[in-house]
């Protein structure tokens, strides 16, 4: 049989992504199906008429779904069991055999064809454990293979047995699983006694609430420190003055090209700033429209998802969840909610996306709201670091600190209001392992990726906008309309109406516009807090679209523009 | 030993499943994270104020809402 597609199926934390950064090469596409624990890729191995695609499919614990992203995963293998050449590789973890084979008697029992990668073979070997391979192949009657993804042992192997992949052989009535478990168990597996190793102790301490609490501040802080200086460096030293002594000069003899001024010049290159480019503020799409995404944003988000992926692989997320799981349940969710906030953080959309680790509806609408409403992104914190930065905790606190209340008071009353139940938090805690860096990196790299491809052509369009509409005047148009609210309410000027409008495209471009119109403090800070709340932009709004069905996100949007305008109007009276 | 729920087992204490205060659905997922009858099951927190309870089983770490912990019987040993 000439194999042409193979999915990757286990339970989740037993190092299935790494199996899969081996396989493939770096052409690895990730599809719609994100979150952290629930990425869905899909990439190649081999070449020419041998080429199979291989998809990594979320992590499950069995073929009874329990959270969208499990159905997700049952319903991509149940598609594949209907296809012809295609097979399974059931990546278990050798550490937590028990647990594993739940899932593979499951898929033993379906119509196609498994080999079995038994991974975490070393870790196993270190903590005692030891496993009769060739006893287990025969019992099961498929091919299984010791591996240990992250240094790459094993894999040849599982690359050239492919074809030996076959339907399993074993017979066994259902309800008597666990029992036919042990009893395989039994023959194949010896454990030795073993000692509690240092990673043991440090993950025991992390979910301690004595020392777990001060330990996740410790590690929030550190974190902050990290992205800040990655960010700041990568711009002070790379993407400023590679745009200012570079790409200004070009610029500037293009300029002059255009006879420094007209339409098309001011559409390109912008209005010049005492006869210079001013890349924040001149606003053409070769001059801001590149150095917005480029060189304020990329390197934030480059650090910032370098730190997430570490976090994530490294195993310290779902302690995380369980330390802060009370916290999130006065908002109406579990510790678990974390990992869509913390996305959103990056991006909002991953972020929206990752409301699928919830369970039921009501509080993925809860998580998707909080997250519109009160996370910014981190291409927006980018830009309000740049423009409130020189103020210090004194501009920045306001800023954040509304944000934060803001969540946690509007949770609460959601909690209140939208009837329904909160399901509890019930996840594995993965012992902390080294992340492989090779699958970092990949992981990395394809949200870098990502970015760009969402940002630019948005911020791009945003900036045609923004000079159509000052050209044609809609913008002071609308101004007059909105200065009641925008002026008197919020204490802003006309021009910020524009911002707002932009602020639908792309929100990073929106604060940018904040910048030329020279506003105080006190402006600055209600015009960062309300261009989070009011509305999302257009990319988050299209997948909470998706997400939430056309009625609830009409009641998140109506919430998110009234409060907006409220919490406006409030900072403008107490600050 | 008297039967007593994951929530009031101490942190340390080891144990042995004896039951479910709970329906099918319930049993079923816990059991499809190992957690069932006659396994031997090690507490290693609860939080403050009924915050999920992380116990151990084999070399699986499990965090489990404060709710869903009351309804899992454990033998002390």
């Amino acid at each position: 049989m000439q194999v042409r597609k193979i999915l990757l199926v286990g339970n989740p934390n037993v190092g299935k992504s790494v199996v899969f950064s081996r396989l493939t090469g770096v052409s690895v596409i990730a599809s719609n199906y994100p979150g952290t624990t629930v990425e869905f890729c899909e990439g190649g191995l081999g070449s020419g008429n041998k080429k199979m695609a291989v998809i990594d499919v979320p992590g499950t614990y069995s073929l009874y779904p329990i959270s969208p992203a499990e159905k997700v995963a049952v319903e991509m293998f149940d598609k594949a069991t209907e296809e012809k050449n295609c097979i399974v590789i059931n990546v278990i973890d050798a550490t937590n055999l028990e647990r594993n084979l739940n899932l593979t008697l499951q898929l033993l029992k379906k119509n196609i064809p498994v080999i079995i990668a038994l991974n975490l073979w070393d870790e196993a070997k270190h903590i005692g454990i030891s496993i009769d391979v060739e006893k287990l192949q025969k019992i099961l009657g498929v091919p299984v293979i010791p591996t240990v993804a992250i240094t790459g042992q094993g894999i040849k192997e599982l690359v050239n047995r492919l074809t030996e992949a076959k339907q399993g052989t074993y017979e066994y009535k259902d309800e008597e699983r666990w029992h036919e478990i042990g009893n395989i168990i039994e023959k194949i597996q010896v454990i030795k006694h073993k000692h509690h190793t240092f990673a043991e102790r440090l993950s025991d301490l992390t979910v301690h609430p004595w020392t777990g609490i001060p330990i996740a501040i410790g590690i929030m802080y550190i974190i902050f420190q990290i992205i800040r200086f990655i960010g700041e460096s990568l711009i002070g030293y790379v993407f400023e003055p590679l745009f200012e002594n570079l790409w200004a000069p070009v610029m500037m003899a293009f300029s002059r090209v255009l006879g420094g001024q007209g339409i098309i010049h001011n559409i390109l290159i912008g209005q010049l700033i005492e006869g210079e480019i001013d890349f924040g503020q001149s606003f053409g799409l070769l001059t801001t429209g590149l150095f917005v995404p480029f060189a304020a944003v990329l390197p934030y988000i480059v650090a910032f998802y370098l730190v997430l992926s570490f976090l994530e692989d490294s195993g310290y997320l779902p302690r995380l969840a369980v330390l802060i799981d009370k916290l999130m349940h006065s908002v109406g969710l579990h510790g678990m909610a974390i990992v869509p906030m913390l996305l959103g953080l990056g991006c909002n959309v991953p972020g929206a996306l990752a409301t699928r680790v919830l369970e039921t509806k009501r509080e993925r609408f809860i998580a998707a709201t909080l997250m519109a409403i009160a996370v910014p992104c981190m291409a927006q914190i980018a830009m309000i670091f740049g423009l409130i930065g020189e103020y210090g905790a004194r501009g920045l606190f306001p800023v954040f600190g509304t944000l934060f209340v803001i969540w946690f008071v509007f949770g609460i009353l959601m909690k209140l209001v939208i009837k329904g139940e909160s399901p509890e938090i019930f996840i594995e805690i993965p012992p902390y392992r080294l992340p492989y860096f090779g699958a970092l990196l990949k992981k990395l790299w394809m949200r870098i990726k990502w970015f760009l491809k969402e940002a630019i052509p948005f911020v791009l369009l945003g900036i045609l906008i923004v000079n159509l509409l000052y050209s044609l005047g809609i913008i002071e148009f609308f101004g007059r309309i909105a200065a009641p609210v925008i002026t008197k309410l919020m204490g802003l000027p006309l021009e910020a109406v524009g911002a707002l409008i932009i602020g639908f495209l792309r929100k990073d471009l929106a604060v940018g516009m904040l910048a030329p119109l020279g506003l105080s403090l006190k402006q600055l800070i209600i015009a960062s807090v309300v261009l989070t709340m009011y509305f999302p932009c257009v990319a988050t709004f299209a997948i909470l679209l998706k997400e939430l069905g056309i009625i609830d996100m009409i009641k998140a949007a109506v919430i998110m523009v009234i409060s907006a305008f409220l919490i406006g109007a409030l900072l403008n009276l107490i600050l | 030993m008297a039967a007593i729920d994951l929530s009031q087992m101490m942190a340390g204490q080891t144990g042995r499943i004896i039951g479910f205060n709970g329906g099918r659905g319930l049993v079923q997922r816990l059991e499809s994270m190992g957690i069932r009858l006659g396994v031997q099951i090690t507490k290693v927190s609860g939080q403050i104020m009924r915050g999920p309870v992380v116990v151990r089983l084999g070399n699986t770490q499990v965090a489990i809402g404060f709710g869903m912990a009351r309804k899992v019987l454990v033998e002390v040993d």
